[in-house]
């Protein structure tokens, strides 16, 4: 087997061909999605994903609430940004009530967003040791995580599907103990974030395992509909939070990182060093939130005017947009979600074939999908 | 290029078009013509729409509304394009997922949840339900069994 | 006095299918029974099975800050040969259904099912409007405790391993509770 291009070509399973099914039941942490690998020996020479095994659905439910409710089912989609999620919505739905939201509650949001992505960032490179065999950075990135739950559930009364961004603002003022907690995370999280660096990142085996491994072009990204660091390790600057700043991020001042390697090394690379952009940009915010209103004055039931709308929100895997078409009425007339994870899924395929079975998982880990927002 | 350039570069090469302006510019072309004004859009250097953020279909009861959301990342303008399918029973639409790599998933779920074909598309298979089920976005979909309806 | 074990209520009003246990109470247990019960209940390794959000609860329970691994849950098994409960944490839907029926069945007597957050009770979030979601995995495997919660947290899911860790302590395995069944 020379080129890629020879591999792709064969389709109908050969004698030597042996197809494996790898999940929907399997112990990587990402949730249940299957994949039909056509392998050589090691080679792997096709993979198919099959979804549907967490299709819950919610697009068809959303129809069915209003535009308060359908709010609460989204956290439970790409959970691991559940706040982003919810601020996607929200903002959908201020843009159709052309409603403008205060200050106040665009810092808090912003804080919120940040600190969540951190959470995203610590558990994918904990999850993603474990993926590779390291079981210390499992414990690792969950030690750090706890400490921003605590902080999520002494605000927003949940430690996961936080619920707290509504068409508005935000739904409750902020703990008074917030900024203080905050301030105590960010010194705790800078003192340790060098375990991070000299547990996974100068690791010889890690090096070996995700360099070369999963090779994508700028171009194949943009086709493919990639976003998040998926895109920025390729050299596709994409960060929705440079390209189209909402909700505050105008006025705060972080670097989008961008890697040109294209393979997992470099994808892992994007992720490691978003992290202390985020520290950077709560840091920036975390002494200066205005005062006044955490919510701006609605009516209780929500009714759009007739027409669509398109919010568009940089959440810890990519670009999510929520695109609301409403006809006048209470309930909205068809919601669709642009998820990140289901365009970074179709890169799978271009990224894998050729490589090896050991090669696929470091490719799964370093996409970091979380298959509940796929399958919606 | 601005709203009112955009309109005149499309009409020139698609004169069916209708235009609306909400919060982005959309243009409303009948669903035969998609695939060459998608193509032109894609290879047109004034145009450049080279990233298709997201597709998705919309039943409007009395016909489909296959909608493609579209910018260019060199040029930054953004635009929605509609196609309009006028035949619910028999609903059919080109394919562009050899223009945009994106399209060969999301179009898979459109047909999966409305029951619009996409022909020429390399693979159109169910994505998350099986086969024998229905359609379940299309807005007479009724399942008394498996929903309970508040 | 009335107990809860004698009590008389009216079978056809209760929701669920009620077994009578002989005596009106739970088995007088033997030392033997007992040094198994209290060895079984103290060692029971979960598989993994995480569907969606619970998951990730049930993930910061295993890890270091609220850590299952001291009541005997240590290892968890991928494999449903090698292990003893199946804690259900995540949405059950259609197409998922076979597949958690087929681990149940792959698991080996005495094996447990605890089922995590409002989905696995009855659908939770996803029980109006929603035509793919099973509504509760009690139609699809017999459940021994339940948790409440979405999602519940570390701690909840703590209690009910105690639960059930009390469950089989008290009793023998589900075989033998079943009596005309």
């Amino acid at each position: 087997m020379s080129s890629k291009e020879e591999i792709q070509d064969v389709t109908e399973l050969r004698e030597e061909d042996f197809m494996l099914n790898i999940g929907p039941q399997h112990p990587s942490t990402h949730g249940v999605l299957h994949l039909k690998v056509k392998l050589h020996g090691e080679t792997i020479m096709d993979v198919q994903p099959h979804l549907g095994y967490i299709h819950r659905s919610i697009e068809k439910m959303c129809e069915a609430s209003t535009y308060r409710n359908f709010i609460y089912l989204t956290s439970r989609m790409d959970y691991l940004s559940a706040h982003m999620n919810n601020q996607a919505c929200s903002m959908a739905v201020e843009k159709g009530l052309a409603l403008e939201i205060p200050p106040r509650a665009k810092i808090i949001r912003v804080l919120m967003s940040e600190l969540t992505r951190i959470a995203s960032h610590t558990l994918w490179w904990g999850a993603m040791g474990l993926d590779l065999g390291a079981v210390t950075p499992f414990f690792v990135g969950f030690r750090d995580r706890e400490d921003i739950l605590d902080i999520f559930e002494e605000s927003c009364g949940a430690r996961l599907t936080m619920n707290y961004n509504v068409p508005g603002g935000v739904m409750y003022d902020i703990h008074p103990n917030f900024q203080r907690k905050v301030k105590e995370f960010l010194v705790n999280f800078k003192k340790r974030y060098h375990e991070y660096d000299e547990l996974l990142t100068g690791n010889v085996i890690l090096h070996e395992r995700t360099k070369g491994v999963g090779y994508i072009s700028a171009e194949d990204v943009v086709s493919y509909g990639c976003s998040g660091p998926v895109a920025r390790a390729s050299g596709v600057s994409c960060d929705i939070r440079k390209w189209q700043p909402y909700d505050g991020y105008e006025n705060v001042q972080f670097e989008e990182i961008i890697e040109t390697g294209g393979d997992c090394f470099a994808r892992y690379m994007v992720r490691m060093r978003e992290m202390p952009q985020s520290v950077h940009i709560i840091e920036q915010l975390i002494d200066n939130i205005p005062e006044g209103d955490f919510q701006a004055k609605t009516k209780a039931v929500l009714k759009l005017p007739k027409g669509e709308f398109y919010s568009r929100v940089e959440t810890a895997r990519g670009e999510l947009g929520v695109y609301i078409v409403s006809d006048g009425s209470m309930n909205p007339y068809r919601i669709k979600f642009r998820s990140p994870n289901f365009s970074n899924l179709s890169a799978l395929k271009h990224m894998a074939v050729g490589g090896k079975i050991g090669d696929l998982v470091a490719i799964m880990a370093t996409l970091d999908l979380v298959i509940p927002d796929l399958d919606r | 290029m601005t709203n009112e350039e955009l309109k005149a570069f499309i009409s020139a090469h698609t004169p069916e078009v209708t235009f609306e302006e909400t919060q982005f510019l959309n243009a409303i072309i009948p669903s035969e013509k998609i695939y060459p004004l998608a193509k032109y859009l894609r290879e047109n250097p004034d145009a450049d729409i080279d990233y298709l953020i997201c597709l998705s279909g919309v039943d409007w009861k009395d016909h489909f509304m296959v909608v493609y959301h579209m910018t260019s990342r060199k040029h930054k303008h953004t635009f929605v394009l509609k196609a309009k399918i006028a035949d619910r029973n028999n609903a059919e639409i080109h394919t562009v997922c050899d223009i945009w790599r994106t399209a060969e998933f999301h179009e898979r779920e459109v047909y999966d949840l409305f029951g619009i074909k996409f022909i020429n598309h390399p693979d159109l298979r169910r994505l998350f339900l099986d086969d024998t089920w229905g359609f379940p976005l299309r807005k007479d979909y009724t399942d008394d069994i498996t929903i309970v309806s508040l | 006095m009335e107990t809860p074990a004698t009590a008389k209520f009216d079978v056809k009003s209760f929701p669920g299918k009620v077994t009578h246990m002989p005596g009106g109470g739970s088995f007088v247990v033997t030392s033997i029974d007992k040094m198994v019960n209290w060895s079984r209940s103290n060692s029971l390794w979960p598989l993994v099975f995480g569907t969606s959000c619970c998951a990730i609860e049930m993930m910061s329970a295993a890890s270091a800050k609220y850590d299952w691994s001291r009541f005997g849950f240590e290892v968890a098994r991928a494999t449903p040969r090698q292990a003893d409960v199946i804690i259900c944490a995540g949405t059950i839907v259609y197409k998922m259904a076979p597949v958690l029926k087929r681990l149940y069945d792959q698991m080996a007597d005495p094996k447990y099912v605890i089922a995590m957050g409002a989905c696995t009770i009855s659908g939770g979030p996803f029980f109006y409007n929603s035509y793919s979601v099973v509504k509760g995995i009690d139609h699809v495997v017999p459940v021994d405790v339940y948790i409440a919660g979405c999602p519940p947290r570390p701690e909840a899911l703590l209690h009910a391993l105690i639960t059930l860790q009390k469950k089989i302590q008290e009793g023998g395995p589900r075989e033998k509770i079943n009596i005309g069944f």
